[in-house]
């Protein structure tokens, strides 16, 4: 019944508008090896074309202001200040969920612990060197090499280092009061490279150096991470089922909520939402129903079961059930010149 | 450009007037936003100068080389291209190839524990500037009459002689403009500093300090910057136009005054 529907949906827009619907969005750089696969995924099935650009978060956010894009991404949900100087109201989609993973180059040392007052440490310059002796009180064992510590960071604002920051808000008072919470920082140490690659990369090209990255770029490139202690004391490693456990807590109506240092006691502290942010009524600057309904749907398609199963492929953890209703409930809510664009 | 650049900063002067220039405070957090553009100014001079003390001699011997001692050999012609080659490579190459192979050789030498810093960019830029630097020259030492030259070999002089008190003279003007223009290209180097210099937004401590350059933190951060902060962006950029006009200026004063 439901898929008769579709059919005849599909059937009138491509009759109304004559040619086919192509998207565009830009945005954040943490979710783009979901996006690249899942989008790739959509035009080959269902033929309409979507390109996204990895731009940043606040590059997304900044492109939906301007109206050049159908949809952005961003890892940070929009401040109320922040969603009050936009043109009209935006709504926000999660689409997976992600974690930050803290990567090291250490030659021969596979595995690491790091608790929250040696993250506090180092991130705010306090432990300079890796043979510290409360680091290695935190790794027995382990053989800490005589060597600096070289913090690297984002050079450009970015939604992970959001998401970073407000885990170490969370966690460290002297962090929240000295630093803060935010998509660029002013950093007490270290030094900056530009996107998730240029972190990445400068960290696997650079021995002694510990950074914060969007996890898929740490596999992907085989950077060793460092299991976190979480809320329950736990240190977990990153990993598909400890991500999603992250997400069982109460979520809100509006999806805007940070995952980070989740109560279960077996998430993985440092995860978040990455969101699809749009504006809730479609019809603007002369876009077509078409158009609208083209995004929508996409979007639908995107939190359905079909998308949600490639994120683990590329070592994103899908939505939690109650992220799904939630967010099928805000797409029901989009509307082109006051109706519905979704229908039932 | 300039009235672009200059309504586009008027905000930011309008909120921390000249201290934007003298304060080398950064904060673009929320909340606690704090703008001055002292240590990116401090990173881009303490580069450009440093890289150009390592370009003169360099670029100087280069050129004399070629345009003096060996002019028309084969040698010195096969130098020439290759020296007019590597001034067309990109920065980016550049900055790769101090990436992955500058860099890892100064963490070898043990001059830095991570190598990334002033010294690495200072570096990467006098090898980007000599061949700009290097190629003006060779132009204008050859272009020294050959009268003159004779005149002063039939006095007796020897080849020293001639070089620096015929060629020299004669060639002065131009070989200074030549190193104004690459002091100017080295100022508004971007990419391959991006990639080498840490981009800390502090004014350095020392030679292998790591810190920021204006060009720099404006590609960095342009992306996603609003506000003030975008604001903050563009006077840089402004500051980095007159700081550029300003050492032409002097450059072609300095030649006007002696030449």
């Amino acid at each position: 019944m439901i898929t008769s529907c579709g059919n005849t949906e599909q059937k009138a827009d491509s009759s109304s508008s004559g040619k086919k619907v192509a998207l565009t969005a830009a945005g954040a750089t943490f979710p783009l090896p979901y996006y690249n696969l899942v989008f790739k995924n959509y035009t080959k099935t269902q033929g309409t074309l979507v390109t996204y650009g990895g731009i940043g978060s606040g590059g997304g956010i900044r492109s939906l202001k301007d109206r050049v894009v159908d949809f952005g991404a961003t890892d940070a949900f929009l401040s109320d200040k922040k969603a009050a100087d936009m043109p009209a109201k935006v709504i926000h989609i999660p689409t997976c969920l992600g974690a930050v993973v803290v990567a090291y180059n250490l030659p021969g040392l596979e595995e690491i612990k790091l608790s929250n007052e040696l993250l506090e440490a180092i991130f705010m310059g306090e432990i300079t060197n890796w043979s510290d002796a409360k680091i290695k009180a935190e790794n027995p064992g382990a053989n800490f090499p005589t060597l600096d510590i070289t913090f690297v960071h984002r050079s450009d604002g970015s939604g992970t280092t959001y998401i970073f920051s407000d885990y170490m808000s969370k966690i460290s008072s002297k962090w929240e009061t000295e630093v803060g919470r935010g998509k660029s920082l002013k950093w007490p140490v270290g030094m900056g490279a530009k996107g998730n690659p240029g972190v990445a990369g400068t960290i696997k090209q650079t021995i002694g150096a510990i950074g914060y990255i969007g996890s898929e770029y740490a596999f992907a490139q085989k950077i060793p991470y460092a299991k976190i202690k979480n809320s329950s004391g736990n240190f977990i490693e990153p990993s598909i089922e400890s991500i999603s456990a992250s997400a069982n807590v109460e979520i809100p109506a509006d999806t805007r909520v940070m995952l980070t240092n989740s109560s279960d006691p077996y998430a993985y502290p440092i995860s978040g939402f990455t969101w699809i942010i749009l504006y809730k009524e479609q019809s603007y600057n002369g876009r077509s129903l078409a158009q609208a309904e083209g995004t929508v749907n996409f979007l639908n398609w995107l939190i359905d079961k079909e998308a949600q199963a490639i994120a683990p492929l590329v070592h994103y953890a899908p939505l939690p059930k109650k992220a799904v209703e939630r967010a099928k409930e805000i797409l029901k809510s989009t509307t082109y010149s006051g109706r519905p664009i979704l229908k039932q | 450009m300039v009235f672009s650049l200059v309504s586009g900063s008027i905000p930011v002067f309008n909120e921390y007037g000249f201290k934007f220039i003298f304060s080398s405070a950064w904060n673009p957090t929320e909340g606690r936003e704090e703008y001055g553009a002292l240590s990116f100014i401090a990173g881009t001079v303490i580069t450009s100068i440093f890289a150009l003390i390592i370009c003169i001699p360099l670029a100087f011997a280069t050129s004399l080389f070629i345009g003096e001692y060996f002019r028309g050999k084969w040698f010195a012609k096969g130098l020439g291209t290759m020296i007019d080659l590597l001034a067309g490579v990109p920065s980016i190459v550049y900055g790769l190839w101090g990436f992955y192979v500058l860099r890892p050789f100064i963490v070898d030498l043990g001059l830095s524990t991570q190598g990334y810093g002033i010294f690495t960019s200072g570096l990467i830029l006098a090898i980007m500037i000599i061949p700009y630097a290097t190629s003006i020259s060779t132009e204008i030492i050859s272009m020294v009459p050959n009268d003159l030259k004779e005149a002063a070999y039939s006095l007796g002089s020897t080849k020293l002689e001639v070089i620096f008190n015929v060629i020299v003279p004669t060639a002065r003007s131009g070989i200074f403009a030549s190193f104004i223009l690459a002091f100017g290209r080295a100022l508004g180097e971007t990419m391959a500093i991006t990639m080498l210099i840490g981009n800390t937004n502090a004014i350095p401590k020392g030679l292998f300090d790591t810190g920021n350059t204006m060009a720099s933190v404006i590609a960095n951060q342009f992306g996603e910057a609003d506000g003030l902060k975008l604001s903050a962006l563009i006077a840089i950029g402004l500051l980095l136009f007159v700081i550029t006009a300003l050492i032409n200026a002097a450059g072609k004063f300095i030649i006007k005054k002696f030449a």
